[in-house]
């Protein structure tokens, strides 16, 4: 399982880079995409939408199923990603470079205060 | 701790996603479910069916034994090998499970059921063989396996194989089978399947299931898992019981009226019931209009002559878009738009004519 260790990582499954402008980047990790199979629609939150830390506000669909994607922080979506809802494989393909929206978090300090990867490994590991 | 089939090992060896399906840990995908999805319509592809049991039906009179039993009619498998769907019906006409029955002989006819259902299923023939045969003899065979290799290139490959099966490949009518000797009990090889293609249902001794496997992805066929097989099914308008249909709902509700021989003096399980009550819904396949979402079973469906549901939905990959079967107020016409629920939004899909694929072909418009 691919558990970049420069990311930060919610127990929810979430992905969180930090970008040089301070804004954060937010996808579903490898083990998620692995676990809902061939993603085939997503539902990403709209631009200026202000957010609670842990609020839903993105749908990933697979054949399979539909999952909730949680706010890793609060903040607001200051960017979404228009090339992956034309082609959610690119998720399953790449999950790390698929990112699916962007946030100003609210707090400058908060995407440190996340699971790194050792502590997210550990989740997927009692799951 | 769920049962396991002889080729689970292979499975997790091949890094499969295991589920567990009736009772099973099976496998749901390999890798992509799509490109398996795609494998069976475009080449071949197999699966693991194993889960399904088996059970031999023998002795004299096991025809009118199933007369009785089955909503449909055995007297349609007049030369051997010939096979059958039916129902299996409670008497008021619910439906315990669907299976396909096999005659070989007269004293010898093959049930093959579904995993989840197959104790309820076995405890309900033996009622009615003490009840009305209990010189039948009931047998289930949990000693097989079976191996569904499907797809236009499923006649090619299956014989590289399994030389013994080149004979009956190029002779077999769809819905007929064969048994092929062999040294360990011999081999049925059946033109069934589950998913709107060409192919092939092996039935053979669980110790040869490996090696027919490993033999089978030799000759380029490739593992696919059930995830692939809903897909195809769906698209190919097949009904999977537990969704579908079940112990609530009547064949005739179900899209399966087709299977009810309500028409012969034969009297049958459930039959009495089904004649007094004429269906007030049907069993309908819906394709996805709008973009928005895709159509998953318990979706509230509104139409002009009131709500239904979806009973099983998925996103199709041969027509690149949401499809679903779901239960509607009977009237309710081919062409008409309908609103489903998915999840917040009302999205407009269209009532189709079954099924949506066959033989690799889209038969379904879905032009707006």
């Amino acid at each position: 399982m691919n558990i970049p260790a420069t990311l930060r990582y919610t127990s929810s499954h979430e992905w969180v880079r930090t970008e040089a402008d301070g804004t954060v980047s937010i996808g579903i990790t490898d083990h998620a995409q692995a676990a809902l199979g061939d993603l085939v629609f997503l539902e990403l939150p709209a631009v200026g939408r202000k957010l609670a830390a842990a609020e839903a506000c993105a749908v990933v669909e697979s054949v399979k199923a539909a999952s909730d994607v949680y706010a890793p922080l609060a903040g607001e979506v200051v960017a979404v990603n228009a090339a992956v809802t034309g082609a959610p494989e690119q998720v399953n393909q790449d999950p790390y470079a698929a990112w699916l929206f962007r946030m100003k978090p609210a707090d400058a300090g908060a995407a440190a205060k996340l699971l790194d990867a050792r502590a997210y490994e550990a989740t997927i590991g009692d799951a | 701790m769920h049962k396991q089939t002889p080729l689970y090992a292979i499975h997790r060896a091949a890094g499969a996603r295991m589920v567990d399906f009736g009772g099973w840990d099976m496998p749901v995908n390999y890798g992509s479910q799509i490109d398996e999805h795609r494998a069976v319509r475009g080449d071949a592809g197999m699966f693991d069916v194993s889960h399904m049991r088996v059970v031999d039906l023998e002795g004299a009179g096991s025809r009118d034994f199933l007369r009785y039993v089955l909503a449909n009619n055995v007297d349609k498998l007049k030369t051997p090998g010939k096979a059958l769907y039916s129902c299996l019906l409670k008497p008021d006409g619910t439906v315990i499970d669907d299976l396909i029955v096999y005659f070989f002989r007269e004293d010898f006819f093959r049930l093959v059921v579904n995993a989840g259902t197959a104790d309820k299923d076995i405890a309900w023939l033996e009622v009615g063989i003490a009840a009305h045969a209990p010189a039948l003899r009931l047998t289930p065979r949990t000693d097989l396996a079976i191996i569904a290799v499907q797809g236009p290139n499923a006649g090619r490959a299956l014989p590289q194989a399994l030389p013994g099966a080149a004979g009956p490949v190029s002779v077999l009518k769809p819905f007929h089978a064969a048994m092929v000797p062999g040294a360990s009990g011999g081999v049925m090889v059946a033109r069934t399947g589950y998913t709107g293609e060409d192919g092939f249902e092996v039935v053979c001794p669980a110790g040869d299931a490996e090696g027919l496997w490993i033999r089978l992805r030799a000759a380029g066929v490739a593992p696919c898992g059930l995830g692939a097989r809903d897909t195809l099914r769906l698209e190919a308008g097949m009904n999977l019981y537990g969704q579908d249909m079940d112990e609530k709902v009547s064949p005739l509700e179900s899209g399966l009226a087709w299977t009810v021989d309500l028409a012969s003096p034969r009297d049958f399980i459930g039959k009495a019931a089904l004649a007094g009550h004429p269906p007030v819904r049907q069993l309908v396949g819906l394709a996805l209009i709008d973009k928005g979402g895709v159509l998953r079973a318990h979706q509230i469906v509104h139409t002009d002559r009131g709500d239904g549901e979806i009973t099983s939905g998925t996103f199709s990959p041969t027509l690149n878009q949401s499809i679903a079967l779901a239960r509607v107020p009977a009237g309710v016409a081919t062409g008409n738009a309908v609103k489903v629920v998915v999840r917040d939004r009302e999205l407009v899909a269209r009532v189709v004519k079954l099924p949506f694929v066959r033989n690799g072909k889209v038969l379904v418009d879905l032009t707006p």
